[in-house]
């Protein structure tokens, strides 16, 4: 069996009228699943106090500023590309009348998340530094290069579930050289504001990349043995030409403040989840994937000051954070 | 050596994980109209953390099923949780909920379908674990 057919590829007759959505006849519970926790999840950058930064960004340096103004302009363009072609690209590859509706969700999301980039520029920075970051960015040769090899997976009609890898790739795996940043600043108590704020892209990114690859998982399973290998081994090499791509991308931003290394562990451990999420095992070895605690911290916190029991660090049963048990379902 | 139970939605991460750890496991079936399994001998929980971003609904509706059985309760000696630390704050929730409720250890804690170096913490942290347990009268 072949993957499924495109149907934007289907232009001999008018377009048929669709089925009118009824959420309570679902063909894939998860779906439902994954709509409650999107919308629950709903955000906006005015949440978020950003202007309580102002003071800690005038204590980065001329360079540290730059950096992150910069970084951010990368991250808009990947919100950009995700808001405008990725989920939309999504949509006619759906199988359920409800995936199509949690991608519109996706969809708006990201013009969220490329908004509040800019919800931080106007409280941060100088109009003309911002200017002259998004040039960078549209300049910056490894940006455009991934952005290629994203978009030349989107445009490529014959194939919905290279697709989904493309996208999951860019959810899970893309932005973290540009999250990186952000936690490493809020580690060291800088722009914590800034910092809540990518957390809550960070956790819907989870989201997309969970769901896009819970829905490449279903598409993998009706496919033959070998067009199944067929597909993990693109979805290997497409990981390593971005990898390659990435790799350089962090060495030209954080070689200068000697954090490359660093990013790089931190890539190797996103690039493994993003695996995880399409349903393939790791491609780097546990040792590359050593992030610094630090960063790992910023990423969950509070999350961790509780240790378990197995990891040795803590002889005696802690029992965990305070957390809310009052749930209906449960009966004692 | 007790048993282990573990719940895997669609999306096969906690499955993968304990098919890598290659010890017999009962699985707490998704469907909602499946009923609960009951475990027969001492045993920890795997579970995956579904919570909203204020951290409500972390355990699976199923596994809450499960546990609203008092036997199966009286049997639970631990729980180890799975999640993702991309979901912040509420990274593996479920575990700490569940040690709340059930007042029992939150053993260990793993992203998504678990690295190399968890699968030997935890082969080695369970028969550690148990042969503790067996030197402690019932
Ligand atoms: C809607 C949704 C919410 C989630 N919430 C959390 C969370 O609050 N904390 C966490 O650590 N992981 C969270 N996760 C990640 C899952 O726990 C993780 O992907 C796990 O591996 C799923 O296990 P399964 O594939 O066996 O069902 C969430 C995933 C989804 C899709
Ligand atoms: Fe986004
Ligand atoms: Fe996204």
């Amino acid at each position: 069996m072949k993957d499924l057919p495109d149907p934007r590829k289907d232009l001999s007759g008018p377009r048929p009228v669709p089925a009118a959505i009824n959420w309570n006849r679902l063909q894939d519970d998860k779906d439902l699943e994954i709509w409650n926790r999107l919308t629950a999840n709903f955000w906006l950058p005015e949440k978020v106090p950003l202007s309580n930064d102002i003071q800690s960004w005038s204590q980065l340096s001329e360079e540290e500023r730059t950096l992150t103004i910069r970084v951010f302009t990368g991250l808009t363009l990947l919100d950009t590309i995700q808001n405008s072609v990725g989920a939309p690209a999504l949509m006619p590859d759906a199988i359920t009348p409800h995936e199509e509706a949690v991608l519109s969700n996706i969809a708006f999301m990201e013009a969220v998340h490329a908004r509040s980039y800019s919800s931080v520029f106007s409280t941060l920075c100088r109009t003309a530094e911002v200017d002259e970051a998004f040039r960078w960015s549209a300049e910056n040769e490894h940006l455009q290069a991934k952005s290629r090899l994203i978009l030349d997976e989107y445009d490529t009609a014959a194939s919905p579930l290279r697709r989904k890898i493309a996208s999951v790739f860019l959810e899970s795996f893309l932005f973290y050289s540009g999250f990186y940043l952000p936690m490493h600043w809020s580690s060291r108590a800088r722009l914590t504001n800034t910092a809540d704020l990518i957390r809550l892209i960070i956790r819907d990114e989870a989201i997309h990349g969970y769901y896009i690859g819970y829905k490449f998982q279903r598409g993998l399973e009706r496919l033959s043995g070998p067009e199944r290998q067929e597909m993990k081994d693109f979805a290997f090499s497409l990981a390593f030409d971005l990898y390659d791509i990435e790799a350089r991308y962090t060495e030209q931003l954080y070689d200068r403040l000697g954090l490359t290394e660093d990013v790089k562990a931190f890539l190797h451990y996103n690039a493994n989840k993003a695996l995880r999420n399409l349903g393939f095992e790791a491609l780097f070895p546990d040792e590359a994937c050593k992030v610094n605690p630090a960063i790992m911290a910023a990423l969950s916190p509070g999350s961790d000051e509780n240790h378990d029991f197995f990891s040795g660090s803590g002889s005696s049963y802690v029992i965990g954070r305070t957390v809310a048990t009052e749930d209906d379902d449960w009966d004692f | 050596m007790g048993g282990l139970v573990y719940f895997s939605s669609g999306s096969g991460n906690t499955a993968r994980f304990i098919e890598r750890l290659g010890r017999p496991a009962l699985r707490i079936p998704a469907r909602a109209d499946a009923p609960p399994p009951l475990a027969e001998r001492p045993y920890i929980l795997v579970c995956p953390t579904y919570a909203d971003g204020a951290g409500r609904g972390a355990v699976p509706r199923p596994v809450i099923r499960f546990l609203n059985l008092a036997a199966n309760r009286a049997r639970l000696a631990g729980v180890i949780a799975a999640g993702n630390r991309s979901f912040g704050e509420t990274f593996a929730l479920a575990g700490d909920v569940i040690a709340a409720k059930c007042n029992v250890p939150v053993l260990y804690r793993f992203e998504l379908a678990g690295t190399d170096t968890d699968i030997a913490r935890i082969r080695d942290g369970l028969t550690t674990f148990w042969d503790t347990r067996c030197l402690i009268p019932a």
